[in-house]
């Protein structure tokens, strides 16, 4: 089992940084996601722990031991990649029985630790089996048996769930998240999907363009995104994000609405220089129910099975916004609408550095 | 815009029957969406419809007149694809033009700018009309290639799969511009999607397509509320439907190989499979049944909770964060208004 630690890890390729200076613990045990958009470092940064992609500069320390200088094979972490990385010629039992094999394992320990991975994953009925002839899910529990049978200290799994279809995700989402429950071998895992971040992550780190947004558990990125960037990009949709300004406890937001702000959040927006802030909450944190200050028109209405999200817009041309609503009320383009927001779950931003602004006492 | 009305469409491609009569009618205005997983058929049927592919056996009408000996371009269609066919050399304006330039349309100049220039402004691309297809991302693109069915004023829209491409939240985005676009300008459309969030949130009815047959058709409400079979069940709804072997008797209807168990309803056979929508399992303090947590899975808007009971696993939808954590006893409700049972055969008992 391992702590993995990132201290003012960097990468650079030339001129580019891959990755900026960057601090992270990871805990023995835990299951970490690095989320966000392609380029944004978070399979660099993965590369580097596992010892495939060299430091530019910082310190990488696993289980109190730097091993920033060491080769890959001396950090005992296992890789598990998005394709199926199976020996095409060998059975499902000698492809998880390789990595032992190569280690110099005696054979007894060998049929016991293939043994019990494969009845970890359910897998006892595709031993004779070549890749060649399994489902794409079977293949990638073939993968994981093989990264599994090597007990070593730490995962790396990169996207190992892109290449299957949604349903067949769902189901390996929660398989892999039960494997590291039942195992607790300390996992960074890999992912541009949020709602896999969500569902799998003790904790999150969210990267853009090559920095650490915010690093928190699933309820902390959701309900505190530290900026914009986090905000949106959490989140099916994404937050709500209104243009506004504050003065006099009202903001002014467009189509004539007037928001009278929380009590608890009039001394942070009071300091504001100009008034100038972006007011940010969830689809379900509308409350869409005839009263309310704030009015809007319907845009388009979704039926998502057991909700309808509402699709609305404060004024013509103004940003669509989401509201959740019941299925009982229809709502035809065009139907004025009134609406207030939760007021635990308002939440505002300064425009101009796109950091959330904390709430005061 | 039309009405267009499919009887008994089969087509064979060699020895596989690629649509085994295939039956529906998309009315005018409506948005109509084929459902199904790859290779069911749906991409056939669009060729069909517009002449590209010829039947083995059936009609296809347009506004009640049988279109079967027309050619693909007399049927005036407009087809909208995944990938994006555009001129990568034209401007995106000329690849807007080009639908009404064709000589058989003879539009004149004044009045394809006009068109263009509206299309543009509806798909928000007035900014970009200038540049060549080539310099655009792939969320551009694809409303080019939108704008570009949209500039004519077809019998029918026929659009095959043509969010695919896209990331989540472009895809999002222009899935509610084209749902409002749609409704504004009451046109028919077929659009084809094997993706079940698509077809819930746009169409106004639903064809479920499955090995060449159509197994269920209706309003998003009728296919998620009453699906007809345990396949069109597992489709739609994330997380997916909790399927259940179970057994009738005694007036009761127990789920295997667990004690969970329902008051039966009448003309239940002995053997049976029990749905329960994830939303119908709820997590409460006076439930009555009794279970322990495997999994919990925070998505923020929602949690989706794995209960363990007896051998069986049970998943269950809770609002919000829900503070349950893995190995948690927990007492649940299961809502017996929204229960579906279906025979061994996998079709819907009434």
């Amino acid at each position: 089992m391992a702590t993995i630690e990132l201290r003012q890890v960097e990468k650079k390729f030339g001129d580019l940084h891959a990755v900026k200076p960057l601090d992270l613990t990871i805990l023995d045990g835990e299951f970490m996601v690095l989320l966000g958009p392609s380029g944004c470092g978070k399979t660099t940064t993965l590369r580097m722990i596992a010892g495939l992609e060299t430091v530019t500069s910082g310190m990488i320390v696993l289980n109190g031991q730097d091993v920033t200088r060491r080769p890959s094979r001396e950090r005992d972490i296992a890789m598990v990649f998005q394709f199926f990385a199976l020996y095409p010629h060998m059975t499902v039992r000698e492809n998880i029985a390789f990595p032992l094999q190569a280690k110099g394992e005696k054979r007894e320990v060998i049929q016991q630790r293939v043994a019990d991975v494969v009845r970890l994953l359910d897998i006892e009925s595709l031993l004779n089996f070549r890749p060649g002839a399994l489902s794409g899910g079977d293949r990638q529990r073939v993968a994981l048996a093989r990264a599994l049978v090597r007990r070593p200290a730490a995962f790396m799994m990169d996207e190992p769930l892109g290449a299957l279809d949604a349903d067949f995700r769902e189901t390996m989402r929660a398989e892999i998240k039960k494997l590291h429950l039942a195992q607790n071998a300390t996992t960074v895992y890999v992912t541009h999907d949020q709602i896999e971040a969500m569902a799998m992550g003790d904790r999150i780190v969210v990267m853009s363009n090559a920095v650490v947004q915010q690093i928190g558990t699933p309820a902390q990125v959701y309900h505190d995104p530290a900026n914009l960037f986090v905000a949106r990009f959490i989140g099916s949709p994404g937050m709500n994000l209104i243009k506004g300004r504050y003065a006099d406890g009202v903001i002014q937001m467009p189509g004539d609405n007037r928001y009278p702000v929380p009590d608890k959040w009039q001394g942070t927006l009071a300091g504001l220089a100009g008034g100038d802030v972006i007011v940010g909450f969830r689809p379900e944190a509308a409350r869409v129910d005839g009263t309310g200050p704030l009015t809007a028109q319907v845009y388009a209405d979704d039926l998502h099975g057991s909700f309808t999200i509402l699709h609305i817009a404060l004024q013509e041309g103004e940003t669509i916004l989401h509201a959740r609503a019941s299925r009982e009320t229809l709502y035809p383009i065009g139907t004025p609408i009134r609406f207030d927001l939760d007021p635990d779950r308002v939440r505002f931003f300064d425009p101009r550095t796109e950091a959330a602004l904390p709430p005061g006492k | 815009m039309a009405d267009v009305v499919l009887q008994s469409i089969t087509k064979r491609f060699g020895r596989v029957t690629a649509l085994d009569g295939v039956s529906f009618d998309i009315k005018d205005g409506e948005f109509f969406v084929l459902l199904g997983p790859t290779g069911a058929g749906k991409t056939t049927t669009l060729r069909v419809i517009a002449g590209l592919e010829k039947q083995d056996g059936g009609s296809v009408l347009f506004d009640r007149a049988p279109a079967d000996a027309l050619s693909p371009a007399d049927r005036d269609v407009a087809f909208v694809f995944q990938q994006y066919s555009l001129y990568p050399t034209m401007s995106v304006y000329d690849n807007l033009a080009f639908p009404l330039r064709s000589p058989m349309r003879k539009t004149p100049e004044a009045e394809i700018k006009q068109r263009v220039a509206e299309v543009a402004e509806k798909l928000r691309i007035t900014h970009l009309i200038e540049r060549k297809t080539a310099h655009l991302s792939g969320g551009e693109m694809q409303r080019v290639s939108l704008g570009r069915a949209l500039v004519r004023n077809p019998r029918i829209y026929l659009m095959d799969e043509p969010l695919s491409n896209l990331d989540a939240k472009l895809r999002e985005a222009l899935r509610v511009e084209l749902k409002h676009l749609q409704k504004v300008q009451h046109s028919t459309t077929l659009f084809v999607t094997h993706d079940q969030v698509e077809a819930l949130t746009m169409a106004d009815r639903i064809a479920v397509l499955r090995e060449g047959r159509i197994v269920q058709m209706g309003t998003p409400q009728d296919i998620y509320d009453r699906p007809a079979t345990t396949f069109v069940a597992q489709l739609v709804g994330t997380p997916r439907i909790n399927l259940l072997g179970a057994t009738c008797a005694n007036g009761a209807v127990t789920i295997s190989d667990s004690p969970l168990s329902v008051p039966a309803q009448n003309n239940l056979p002995s053997s049976l499979t029990l749905g329960v929508r994830p939303e119908d399992v709820q997590p409460q303090a006076e439930g009555e049944f009794e279970g322990r947590v495997a999994l919990v899975e925070p998505l923020g808007v929602e949690t989706v909770v794995h209960i363990i009971v007896g051998g069986q696993t049970l998943t269950s939808m809770v609002p919000g964060m829900s503070p349950l954590r893995r190995g948690d006893e927990v007492r649940f409700h299961i809502a017996r208004e929204h229960l579906h049972f279906f025979a061994p055969d996998g079709g819907r008992i009434v």
